[in-house]
């Protein structure tokens, strides 16, 4: 039952094929037998167990919805309640949240039962899940490969079926990124759509949480739970929260499809390319119009998002001083030897980079140079995108110019592993929702077919993408050993 | 632009953030390496350009001014390092 689609597990569970109990213990039962894919930080089999007999009780009764008995996991990233909330980050190591998410929250109440904790790069900062303090993530499609970053153990989780369905948040391709690379189907949401309380902060003008799924079906079962306008944080946006299940059958015939020709330069692996342009070709059978499109300030979305997430980041990430919570280094001698070497111990290599970055980029004398100046250059590529995405209804391209590289590839070499991120961040500076499915394998790894829309534009996105596949069956496929 | 050791000790100095001494060099390197990345921005003119702080272009929502927080400091204070009678605890800052 662990490779079903949450509409059958949710009839399986009204009909009394199985209990969420059965199915919740099969889960933890694969867990634990693909463990050495280091998807998961924390496995709380009793909080599982709890949660499933309280689903149960719930279907009796008869008061369910289609998550209810689901089992599912969050990415470390979103605090929960009494289970320790890492971040991927010996920081936060020793942190039990006080306090739920709204998004857990909002699962929870849906009914969905809680597996566990997955791994991800440290504070969300990393395109392979290598920079996490619990050690990297295999890719289930071939496990001396990274599964991608920073949301790689909820992508891997999901691939390898130790998961139905789980939570991702993107700030510049997190979501997107490791979808493609392990096979599965992932959104990121319009900015404000899905509620940011609880998520640890980043870079908070460009996270987002998502869901990440088997297929645009099950996205959109669990996006329907996710969204929605939340007083608890002040960017949540207060607009109705759209039918998503309802939009999925709509025809798609006639549809714009953009196609900027930056997608599609130098650095795009020849193999990826002809995959992306199958997919669209796929589209165009299935009555879409293609239009090739230009978007001249896309290749300036990788300085602006290292000088803008920077930035932001080594402002987020003040908060932690050893003072409060989290790692307190040992014998401190006084105030300044206590934060810096509480910030030196507790943080990793990648996330010092960006505190660096940052703290350099807002410092006087840099601020205009650097941080207005990326500001600007924000609104040209953000304006690109509200240009083309008035002639067009969607943007398709790739999410990330290879397949998923090696273990260890790119660790050494920190600009090489930001330019893999180039087809998703212009997205996050934009604030616009994205996209991944499954558009088929090159040497055996999977390939991301990226579709971005226009601001809210979520149930038109989760429509294109579950047309796509009802007519494919790459979102099917599970990886030898998994299935 | 080049970021020298002296740099890099003194970003991390701002940042309250300790680092090795042998990484210093390397964090050089790398921030250098980022920076001539960002060079391709000066490239662009933007001038009239009106910065983009926000995606949506939101403005900082207002709510009526009532407590809606219930005190929850003991749970909080349950995960910190060190506290006492309900404050936290750090070195000596005065003597």
């Amino acid at each position: 039952m662990h490779n079903k689609s949450i509409k059958e597990l949710a009839a399986g569970l009204r009909a009394k094929e199985f209990s969420s109990v059965e199915l919740t213990q099969a889960m933890l039962a694969r867990i634990l037998q693909f463990q050495s894919i280091n998807s998961f930080i924390t496995v709380n089999e009793d909080f599982a167990l709890q949660q499933a007999k309280n689903a149960d009780a719930r279907i009796a009764q008869g008061d369910f919805g289609l998550l209810t008995g689901i089992p599912m996991a969050h990415k470390d990233i979103f605090c929960t309640l009494g289970v320790k909330t890492s971040c991927g980050s010996r920081m936060l190591d020793n942190f039990i949240a006080p306090y739920n998410a709204t998004v857990v929250d909002k699962l929870t109440a849906a009914g969905t039962v809680m597996l566990g904790k997955l791994n991800m790069d440290e504070f969300a900062m990393g395109s392979s899940n290598e920079t996490s303090f619990y050690g990297p993530v295999k890719n289930p499609w071939s496990l001396d490969a990274v599964p991608g970053g920073s949301s790689g153990g909820s992508a891997a989780a999901v691939a390898a079926h130790l998961a139905v369905c789980a939570t991702g948040t993107d700030t510049g391709g997190s979501i997107r990124q490791p979808a493609s690379h392990c096979g599965i189907t992932g959104l990121k949401p319009t900015y404000g759509r899905v509620s940011r309380y609880g998520m640890i902060a980043y870079a908070s003008s460009l996270d987002q949480g998502g869901p990440m799924a088997r297929s645009a079906e099950d996205c959109a079962i669990m996006l329907q739970a996710m969204a929605g306008f939340d007083d608890k944080d002040s960017t949540s946006v207060d607009l109705p929260v759209p039918d998503y299940q309802a939009g999925l059958a709509k025809d798609i015939n006639g549809l714009k499809i953009g196609v900027p020709k930056q997608f599609f330069g130098d650095g795009l692996a020849h193999e990826v390319a002809k995959i992306i342009q199958q997919a669209i070709n796929d589209y165009q059978k299935l009555g879409a119009v293609v239009k090739e499109v230009d978007m001249p300030n896309l290749k300036l979305a990788i300085p602006a998002y290292y000088i803008i997430a920077p930035a932001e980041c080594s402002a987020n990430l003040s908060r932690f001083d050893g003072v409060r919570f989290g790692y307190r280094c040992a014998d401190p001698q006084d105030l300044t030897d206590l934060f810096t070497r509480s910030r030196g111990e507790g943080f990793g290599k990648e996330v010092k980079r960006r505190i660096l970055m940052g703290t350099y980029a807002l410092s006087a004398g840099y601020y205009d140079a650097y941080y207005l100046k990326a500001q600007k250059i924000r609104r040209l590529i953000s304006e690109d995108f509200k240009r083309v995405l008035k002639e067009v209804d969607v943007i398709m391209g790739p999410v990330a110019p290879t397949t998923a590289f090696g273990i260890g590839e790119k660790m050494g070499n920190p600009i090489e592993m930001y330019l893999s991120d180039i087809y998703t961040i212009a997205i996050n500076l934009a604030g616009l929702p994205a996209m991944s499915i499954p558009a088929g394998f090159a040497a055996g790894k999977p390939v991301g077919l990226q579709i971005i829309g226009d601001y809210f534009a979520e149930e038109k996105l989760l429509n294109i993408a579950h047309q796509y596949q009802l007519t494919t069956d790459w979102h099917r496929q599970s990886p030898k050993g998994f299935e | 632009m080049t970021l020298t050791a002296d740099d890099v000790r003194k970003i991390a100095h701002l940042a309250r953030l300790g680092i090795q001494q042998d990484d210093v060099e390397s964090y050089a390197q790398d921030l250098s390496g980022i920076l001539a990345l960002m060079q391709q921005m000066g490239e662009t003119n933007a001038d009239n350009v009106a910065p983009m702080a926000h995606p949506l272009d939101q403005s900082q929502r207002l709510r009526a001014d009532n407590v809606t927080e219930v005190n929850n400091r003991d749970n909080f204070q349950a995960i910190a390092p060190q506290t006492e009678a309900g404050l936290y605890l750090v070195p000596k800052v005065i003597e």
